[in-house]
This record gives structure tokens, sequence and C-alpha cells, in this order.
């Protein structure tokens, strides 16, 4: 009702009135001008984003980047397209950073993507034959000096018998020239690679432990830091058989699963990436592990919304009244004290109030002689996200009052006060009502902001704390915590179910959104 | 008379409620000792140790730096593309005016951070063409929180821009104007309390923005406020929580700047809507 347009406001569809034509194009010079730097800066941008694309073969990139150049060029060379001008800018950040990683997350949604699940199948052989490198007696030997190549790093190799030399990285090994020999039979230094020092290998012997450098039939691996072996892999894939043989056992390829399985239900840790169909959406709903949580944690998520926008407004709206006296003395300086946790950076305060919750340190315990573990159990913990909520919300709606109250006008309260009301009923009926109305759009954007408030419970709980039983889901996480737990946890980091939960999330906000969205137009029609 | 006392009161509660904990903080700031068992609501002794400490001992100014520069850029940036899509859709009727601003209200109600996976692809695809825009950069980072600000902006603003009599800009057209001319002249400096408020809430939202910057910005010289005073009470929670605090209370001063030196405009547009955490 709100979007129909008056059939007046019709006739100007298109580019509005109609403007005086001969001013607009082509006669007006800054309009040329205008064209024409427009013109240099599109083509600017577009040579200089397609020359690393076209050197690295990155055709499409290229082919977007030319798209997105011509529809600017289309928009902004043109003298009509009026609203493309003005909209090309939010809609191209638009598509890059928010519509295209949600199609993204959609489509990760739909496969298994994690910990095990991360890359191609051939990825996953070559993961499984080189992890099962095992060294064998007489093995090829190296003589081993650890480098760094771009950040990365590289084995280089001496063979003791053939002096050869070689550079050895997860791609493969390669011979390498030039390469200066050293006391032992080591490689002492190499153009284009930096060699570390024993304490530089030392800081990173994890990485070099699990660098491991394919060859043919196995892999050279790292024995110590100035040693290195070829070891033969005990695990081959078969294309025949389409599985994975050793050690007495054969591990079938399960395309559904994406993992190669043996008979006896054992599967190989290194798997591939396979759609899943709705596997995971559905799981959020009819899988028992889980969707007992998504009600619990929505419950709750639902709970702490609500009670964070009630309590902000409550004590904001109260403050405001309290303030509010003809005769009231010092309003200025309370007001600029209540005010002052809305100027204090949001992110570092809930890490204070988090620590003033601590046990043995915290302030709340110390001042109030207690030992009382406030974040550890379930019912303290969540009052105390709330109490930190309320902290950090009231100062804006105590603001936004405030501003409200000065606009209600003395004649009503008057005109109410020679009717007989109390000041009660004047209250309830005449102020409140008005209030509300100008907090309205506020208490629905809190909400909305609330339902997804990451950092107030992240930092503060990290969703905790945590039946024992039970480490994935704790009694203050709200959704988005819980998603964020799945996709990045210690259980093993599981994207597609994660993605799953974020389309939930997503579509529970969006439709919050466009409720509230049409609550505040119909308020705004009120007044 | 009673009636005021009670008043009194119960202002001085709510007070003491909202500064309490910012005087612990200054507490924690000056105590000599730093850490965060011996810190109390009153100082027991003041210092400036934990000032120098931080200085000295972490790359405080680069972070402050880096999250004035960020913030800054991202609140002036996302005003700016905000209000012209704003305007767009406000004076103007084209097709697909309606489904436009119905989708920019349900794409930006998703939050940017839950598609960090596909963020983090992208942005290593950035890094390895545009190593400028890409991972541990800046301006990577400002270009993606304006991906996530502009929706919601341009809602406020354009709700705003309803307001202002579209008369104005018709008799600026008719005295001969252009539509560019009459969007800079008219309807951008009527507006300045909704372009205030926007700038102040984006700037408050980036500087305070910590879960992608933790994940982005890693390397030393390209860490936010928020990454790296996270990073302080990671390593050490109880010994460095003085420095922490002197970090937190630095950080409240370029909002209360940003606060005060857009206060003038901000009286009108303050119900406009936001929240904060």
């Amino acid at each position: 009702m709100t979007m129909l347009q008056t059939p007046a406001r019709r006739r100007r569809a298109g580019t509005g009135a109609p403007p005086p034509r001969t001013r607009n194009w082509p006669g007006s010079a800054s309009g040329v001008a205008g064209r024409v730097l427009a013109l240099g800066l599109i083509l600017g941008i577009a040579v200089w984003a397609a020359v690393p694309l076209v050197s690295s073969g990155a055709w499409t990139g290229v082919a977007i980047t030319a798209v997105a150049t011509g529809i600017a060029l289309y928009a902004y060379l043109s003298p009509r397209r009026l609203p493309a001008k003005y909209l090309l800018p939010t809609t191209f950040l638009l598509v890059a950073f928010q519509v295209f990683p949600v199609l993204y997350t959609m489509s990760l949604a739909l496969t298994n993507i994690g910990d095990g699940h991360l890359g191609s199948k051939q990825e996953a052989i070559t993961a499984i034959e080189t992890s099962s490198v095992r060294r064998e007696a007489g093995s090829a030997e190296f003589r081993l000096t650890v480098a760094e190549r771009d950040g990365a790093l590289v084995f280089l190799l001496a063979d003791p018998a053939t002096r050869a030399t070689y550079a050895g990285t997860p791609d493969g090994l390669r011979p390498l020239d030039g390469a200066v020999p050293g006391p032992g039979g080591r490689i002492a230094a190499a153009d284009g690679y930096t060699v570390l020092t024993g304490a530089q290998a030392a800081a990173r012997s994890a990485e070099i432990t699990a660098l491991t450098v394919p060859v043919d039939g196995g892999a050279i691996r790292s024995q110590g830091l100035t040693r290195a072996y070829q070891g033969k892999a005990v695990l081959a894939y078969d294309a025949g058989c389409d599985c994975v043989t050793g050690e007495g056992r054969i591990w079938r390829s399960d395309e559904t699963q994406g993992r190669f399985v043996a008979a006896d239900g054992h599967a190989l840790p290194q798997g591939w990436q396979v759609g899943v169909g709705l596997a995971n959406l559905t799981a959020a709903l009819t899988n028992p592990k889980i969707n007992a949580h998504f009600a619990g944690v929505f419950a709750w998520n639902l709970v702490y919304a609500v009670g964070v926008v009630v309590l902000t407004a409550a004590l904001g709206v109260a403050a405001a009244l309290v303030l509010h006296h003809r005769r009231m003395r010092g309003v200025r300086a309370y007001r600029t004290l209540i005010v002052l946790p809305y100027a204090m950076p949001a992110f570092a305060m809930l890490l204070v109030w988090r620590d003033m919750f601590n046990t043995d340190f915290g302030l709340i315990n110390r001042l109030l002689g207690l030992h009382t573990d406030w974040l550890g159990t379930p019912l303290t913990a969540r009052l105390s996200v709330l109490l930190v909520q309320l902290w950090l919300g009231f100062p804006y709606m105590f603001l936004v009052a405030t501003g409200a109250l000065q606009t209600i006008p003395d004649e009503y309260l008057e005109a109410a006060e020679v009717d007989g009301a109390s000041p009660w009923q004047r209250f309830r009926q005449v102020t409140l009502p008005l209030l509300l109305l100008a907090l309205a759009p506020l208490l629905v954007s809190s909400f909305a902001f609330n339902f997804n408030n990451f950092n107030g419970v992240f930092l503060v709980t990290s969703g905790g704390p945590f039946p024992s039983d039970n480490p994935t889901v704790g009694a203050t996480d709200l959704l988005i915590t819980y998603t964020f737990r799945l996709a990045f946890g210690q259980q093993g980091a599981e994207y597609g179910l994660a993605a799953a939960m974020s389309i939930y999330v997503y579509l529970i906000v969006a439709v919050i959104s466009i409720i509230g969205f049409r609550r505040t137009r119909a308020f705004k029609e009120v007044t | 008379m009673r009636a005021l006392a009670w008043r009194h009161a119960a202002a001085v509660l709510i007070t003491a409620f909202a500064v309490l904990p910012i005087v612990f903080v200054v507490s924690a700031a000056l105590n000599p000792i730093g850490t965060l068992s011996s810190t109390n609501l009153v100082p027991r002794g003041a210092g400036f140790g934990n000032l120098s400490r931080l200085v000295e001992e972490t790359h405080f100014w680069t972070w402050y730096r880096n999250s004035i520069v960020v913030s800054g850029l991202t609140a002036a940036l996302a005003v700016a593309v905000s209000a012209l899509s704003a305007y767009a859709f406000s004076r103007f009727r084209f097709p697909g005016r309606r489904a436009g601003l119905v989708s920019l209200l349900v794409i930006q109600a998703f939050p940017q951070f839950l598609a960090i996976v596909p963020l983090y692809v992208i942005f290593s695809a950035i890094s390895d063409n545009w190593p400028a825009f890409g991972l541990n950069s800046v301006w990577g980072v400002v270009l993606l929180y304006i991906g996530g600000q502009v929706g919601v902006n341009t809602w406020l603003i354009k709700g705003f821009f309803d307001s202002i009599p579209r008369e104005l800009d018709d008799a600026m057209r008719i005295d001969g104007c252009t539509h560019t001319q009459a969007f800079l002249r008219v309807v951008l400096p009527l507006a300045a309390p909704v372009l205030a408020i926007s700038g102040l809430l984006v700037f408050i939202a980036t500087i305070n923005e910590f879960l992608i910057a933790s994940v982005f910005l890693t390397g030393d010289d390209a860490r936010t406020l928020a990454v790296g005073l996270f990073g302080l009470l990671a390593d050490q929670r109880n010994a460095n929580f003085g420095m922490f605090a002197v970090g937190t209370l630095l950080t409240a001063i370029p909002t209360v700047l940003v606060f005060q030196f857009l206060q003038r405009y901000i009286v009108h547009g303050l119900t406009a809507g936001a929240v904060k955490g």
C-alpha cells in the first residue's frame, strides 16, 4: 500500500519531470567533461584490473571485468539511464561482497565440504599416498638443507652417492643448478632461495616434518633438520578398481560420501568434496543429534533478542523520564555520564565485562565478596550476557527517548490534566504511546541486530558454559555463534553443514527485516 | 521536593550503572601493577607504565592508524555510495525500482561474516591478482565493509530523502539545473542530519568489527585495534589487562571526536535507528 504511486507521480516516471534537454546533453560543457572523465576513469580501472588477470590466464576474470566495464560504459556514457548512473556503485559492491558470497554459501550447503573433504578426488589420492610413505631398508637418502622461497618452505637436497642436487616442494622434485656445496655434503646456498638458520628451521619444525615431496612410487620426507629419505608409499591408488590398496586391505571409492571405505566400514581420513543434495539442509531439521540443539538454541536466541530489546528500552525510557522534569537540576551532567557507554568501543568493553565476571580476579566477585563462577552455570551466564548487552544498548535508547520526550507538546498533557487524568493515566495514555511511536523503528532494528549479536555473546562467554557431555552447543549460544563453531570449531570444520545453518539464520533474519520494515512504514504513516 | 529527591536517587543509580565499568577501565589503565587481579574500582596508585608498555611492546599506533583509516574510509565511502543509490530510489521512477528496494532489504539481512569461507576464497583470488586489495590489506577490507553497509544505509538515507519535498529539486531543474546539480546543491545539504547519522553508525560498527578483521588482517602491519587488543588479552589475560585498558580508552577517543563533530547534525537523525554491540 505504501509503494503505490499516485497518478501524478506515475506521469513523472522514467527520468522524472521532463528536463530542459538543451542543458543536459550535449550542449552542457560540464556534462561533456563529466563524461570524458567517466570514460577515462572506467577504462583506467578496467585496464588496471585486467592486466594481472591476462598475465595469469584467468579468462573468467577477464570476461567478468569486460562485462562490468561494458555495463559501466553503457550507463555513464549515455545521456539517459539516469537511475543506473546513481545505482551502479552500490550494485557492483553488493554483487561482489554480498550477493556472490551468499550464493557461494548456498552452493557449499549442497556439498560435504569440511575437514577431510576440502579438495578434489585427485588431491585426496595424492594426500593418501604421500602420507602413507614409510621408510624401508635401502631407500635413498639425501643431505637436507631447509630453505625458503616466496615464504614457502623448500627442501634443498643433495644426493651423496651421485652428487646430484634437487629442490623439493609439495609440487614435486626438480633438478637444482648452481647450488653451492657446503660442509657435510649439504647445500650451503642456492640462487633464489633463502637458507634458514638452525634456529629458524627449529622454529618451523612442525611444518618441516609435515612437508612431503611426492616422487614416483613414494615421497621424500625429512628426518631431523639435516637429512631426508625417499620412502615408499604403503597405500596406492588403483584406477582399475577405483580403490586404494595396501597393508593387505582394500578401500573402495564411495562417491556419495566422498571417501575410500573398506569392507569393514573403516574409511581413510582423506576424502574429497562431493555434492550431497539437500542432506545438510534436512539434517538441521531431522537429524536428532542436531535438531535438538537447533530448537534449544533458537529458543534462547529469541529470548535473548527480545530480552535485550525490552530491557534496553525500559531502562532507556526510565532514565529519560527521570530526567524529564522542569525543576530537575544537573540534567546535563547526568546525560553526559549516561551516554558514556555508547562512546566506549564495544568489542573492548565486552572483554572488560568478561573479565569483571571472572571468578578469581573479577571485580564483581571482589566487590560483593563472593566466589561465584558467573559465566560457569547456564542461568547466571545467560543473565550475564543480558546484563552486558543492557549496559551497551540502553544509552542509545535513552538518547532517542530523551529527544522524543521533548517533542511531545505540553498541551497534550495539560489537556489530559484538565480532563482529570491522574499522573499515571497521563503517562500511560499520552506519553507512552507517543514514545513508543518514536522508538518503534529503533526497537525493530535493535531486535534484528541482537538476533545476530555475535560479539555480544562470543566475546563474553564464547557461547558457553558447555555441558560436560556435549562441547558443541553452549547455554548462551546464539544460532550465529553455534554456526560459527560448526564451521571453525575444534571438532573439525563442517563448512557444508555450517553453510546450511547460515541459510536458516539468513531466512529468519530476512523475514524479520521484511516484517519490521512493514511495521515501521505503517508506524510512519500514522505520524 | 520529595518528587525531585527520588528522581535524583534514580538518576544516580542509573548513572552509576553506566559509569562503573568505565571507572574500572580507567582504574586499570592507571594501575601501576597492570594486572587484572590487582585492579580495583579506585586505583591504588597512578602511573603511565601501562601506556608506555603498550606503545613500546606492541604495534599500537599502527593498529590505531589502521582502525582510523579503515573506519573513516568505510564511513565516508559507504555514505557517499549509499546516498547516490538512495537518490535514485527516492527521485526516479524506473522499471525494477520496487524490486530493487525489496532485494536490497533482503540482501543486506545476510550477516556478512557468515559467508567468511567464501569471502576468504574470494580474497585469496584477489590477493593473487591485485595484492593491494587482497588479504592483509586495509583497502580490501574497506571494500568488503562498504559492500556490507550500502544496503542498510541506502534504506536509511532514502527514507530521509523522501521527506525532502520534490518541489525543491523540481524548482532547481526548471531553473536549468541538471539532476546532478539538484542532487549536490539541494538534496545533499538538506540531508546532512541523516548523512551524519549514517556516517557515525558505519564508523562505530566498523571500528568495533572483530571477526572479519581477525581473519583478513593478521599481519602485524595490517591489524586493527579490535584484532590487536584482543590478541593482548589472548596472550596474557591477567598480566596485559592494564595495557588493554589503556588501549580501550584511547580507542574511545576517535568515536567521541566523530560524535562531537557530527553532533550538530545528529539531533534530527537519531530516531532513524541504531544499535550497537
